[in-house]
């Protein structure tokens, strides 16, 4: 099984999606920079969309599934590919969630189909596309032995709280590969992050929020909320020892900064908990250099700890 | 953790005698307490119906009323007020005016699916909250929510070009809702970003805040799926029984026609 993945998993297309070009960016630089590292190989999608986000579904749900769907035609009939990974949670999540629609309902797929034939796209029928994240990817390409063989330097006992949100496990039914027992994602309790963090050699703390919600969908038509939403996060992860919230998702990322920010302004609440996308820990454990993973790039500057703790 | 309860009994309803006589028995200070009878007389019978013809509303009919989407939700651990198991009760029942009373934080459900992870009948509160938000919009009983207002500007860029530029859309969005840009905290994330960021990034930043990325060979999708919004929003006008605004969007269609 797992030798499978690691042959399957060592070529794929890679959807970064919007986030990813603009405040994401230091994820989509981190991430290509890993995967170059670790000789892995990553194949753009050409001329891709926007999946739709979390925002395209309240239009109508049917206009996501459409361009997410759109997405995976490409993959299977213009490159001829077989796993896209998309290191954007929100990507992931509508991926995975056109593939379980287009599967299960004859509606969705017969509306998908009329759509597609109307904008000229290739067809796509579910099963021909496996969508895996960035965490599946290299869990899968890697693994934690052999990720451990290939550190340089590594993470030096950083104290980490894993963060994975909200769309990387819910709602569970468009995920059928998680909860399977060993070896499989958990949607309750998710480990993945955890186990590649610990093999870069990071120090994990236990963390209850690994899945709450950072109110990333409203964090700006109902900031309050957000930043109430967020400061829980981060006051838990420094409750909890942590020094770095090591992040899988662009949205997750920058509203916990943004809101970080916004609730010592407005709250009169600061924290020091920094946040790190997990590829930039992992680029740095290998020995990338801070500028090759865009550390320079997050607001939260985590230089002076990173240098304290030996990583850098 | 216990199942979050919500009394109908409203304080304002109860009434407390000092002395009170009841067929010439006093009760004073033992059976002091009332209820004030409350009569509903404007049940919706269609109410669930019009909530089932809204997307995400479909399943509303299988909930049981165990109250796991509160006890699981996130904007509830917030504000106890918002409450899904307590508003599908509601729509189950035709209660529409009861509904109305917490019409304007439905919207504020943050999609982040916790009550259909714990859902057991499959009912989808998070798409019963966005069919909710929707139903009131449509009926015109709330203004446009702003988080309606920035899931608009987002998908009809995204239904322009095919993709999004995040400046382009902080600046719609702020322009929508009549907020300046220059908020303390926005101004204080962009100094500390700019820091430090290197100059290359922001030279492409600037750039496509210039010229939007966009899908090559995008028209036939636009259309298409303009047309497709434009379809669903008639047929759900109708669902609801919305003939007035039906009348009105003809009117539109027939002025845009005509330009």
């Amino acid at each position: 099984m797992a030798d499978a993945k690691t042959d399957k998993y060592r070529r794929v297309a890679y959807y970064p999606g919007c986030a990813l070009e603009g405040t994401g960016h230091a994820y989509n630089r981190s991430t290509r920079q890993l995967g170059k590292a670790l000789g892995l190989d990553l194949v753009e999608v050409p001329n891709w969309n926007c999946c739709g986000a979390m925002e395209a579904k309240n239009i109508d749900p049917k206009v996501q599934t459409y361009l997410s769907a759109r997405i995976l035609a490409i993959t299977a009939q213009r490159m001829n590919m077989d796993v896209v990974m998309a290191p954007c949670n929100g990507c992931y999540h509508n991926l995975k969630k056109a593939e379980y629609d287009l599967g299960n309902d004859t509606d969705s797929a017969a509306v998908v189909e009329r759509l597609a034939r109307k904008a000229g796209d290739p067809s796509y029928r579910a099963g021909q596309v496996e969508t895996i994240h960035a965490l599946e990817w290299i869990k899968g390409a890697i693994g934690e032995q052999e990720l451990r063989r290939r550190v340089r330097g590594g993470l030096k006992g950083l104290k980490v709280a894993n963060y994975y949100g909200c769309m990387y496990t819910r709602p569970r039914h468009i995920f059928p590969e998680k909860d399977r027992g060993p070896g499989s994602e958990s949607t309750a309790k998710p480990h993945f992050m955890d186990d590649l963090l610990a093999a870069a050699g990071a120090q994990n703390v236990e963390f209850p929020l690994k899945t709450a919600c950072c109110g990333g969908a409203h964090t700006l038509s109902d900031s309050d909320i957000s930043t109430r939403l967020v400061l829980n996060i981060l006051q838990a992860a420094e409750a909890a020892g942590a020094e770095v919230i090591a992040t899988e998702c662009p949205t997750c990322h920058s509203g916990l900064e943004m809101h970080q920010v916004r609730a010592e302004k407005k709250f009169g609440k600061s924290t020091r908990v920094k946040i790190i996308y997990f590829t930039q820990l992992l680029g740095l454990a290998l020995g990338l250099s801070p500028r090759q993973v865009g550390m320079a790039e997050n607001v939260s500057d985590s230089a002076e700890l990173l240098a304290a703790k030996g990583v850098t | 953790m216990p199942i979050h309860e919500q009394s109908l009994i409203r304080p304002e309803d109860l009434r407390t005698h000092e002395k009170l006589v009841v067929d010439g028995v006093d009760v004073s200070g033992h059976w002091s307490t009332f209820i004030q009878t409350r009569v509903v007389t404007d049940y919706n019978e269609r109410l669930q119906e019009e909530i089932a013809a809204l997307p995400g509303g479909e399943y509303i009919h299988r909930c049981w009323q165990c109250g796991s989407c509160t006890n699981a939700c996130t904007v509830n651990a917030v504000n106890p007020d918002f409450n899904p198991r307590f508003w599908i009760y509601l729509v189950r029942m035709g209660m529409e005016s009861e509904l109305l009373r917490d019409k304007d934080i439905i919207w504020q459900c943050v999609s982040c699916n916790k009550c259909t992870y714990a859902c057991p009948r499959d009912v989808f509160p998070e798409g019963v909250m966005k069919a909710l938000s929707h139903w009131l919009e449509l009926k015109g009983h709330t203004p446009k929510s702003p988080a309606m207002i920035f899931d608009e500007t987002f998908a009809a860029q995204v239904i322009a070009r095919g993709r999004i530029e995040e400046g382009r859309l902080i600046k719609g969005f702020f322009a929508r809702t009549g907020q300046s840009l220059r908020q303390d905290w926005l101004v204080e994330m962009l100094r500390r970003m700019l820091r430090h960021l290197p100059l290359g990034l922001l030279g492409r930043l600037g750039l496509s805040s210039v010229r939007a990325p966009r899908t090559r060979g995008w028209g036939a999708a636009r259309e298409a799926l303009t047309e497709y919004v434009q379809e669903q929003r008639a047929q759900q006008r109708r669902a609801l029984g919305l003939s007035a605004l039906i009348a009105a969007a003809r009117h539109d269609a027939s002025g845009t026609a005509g330009d």
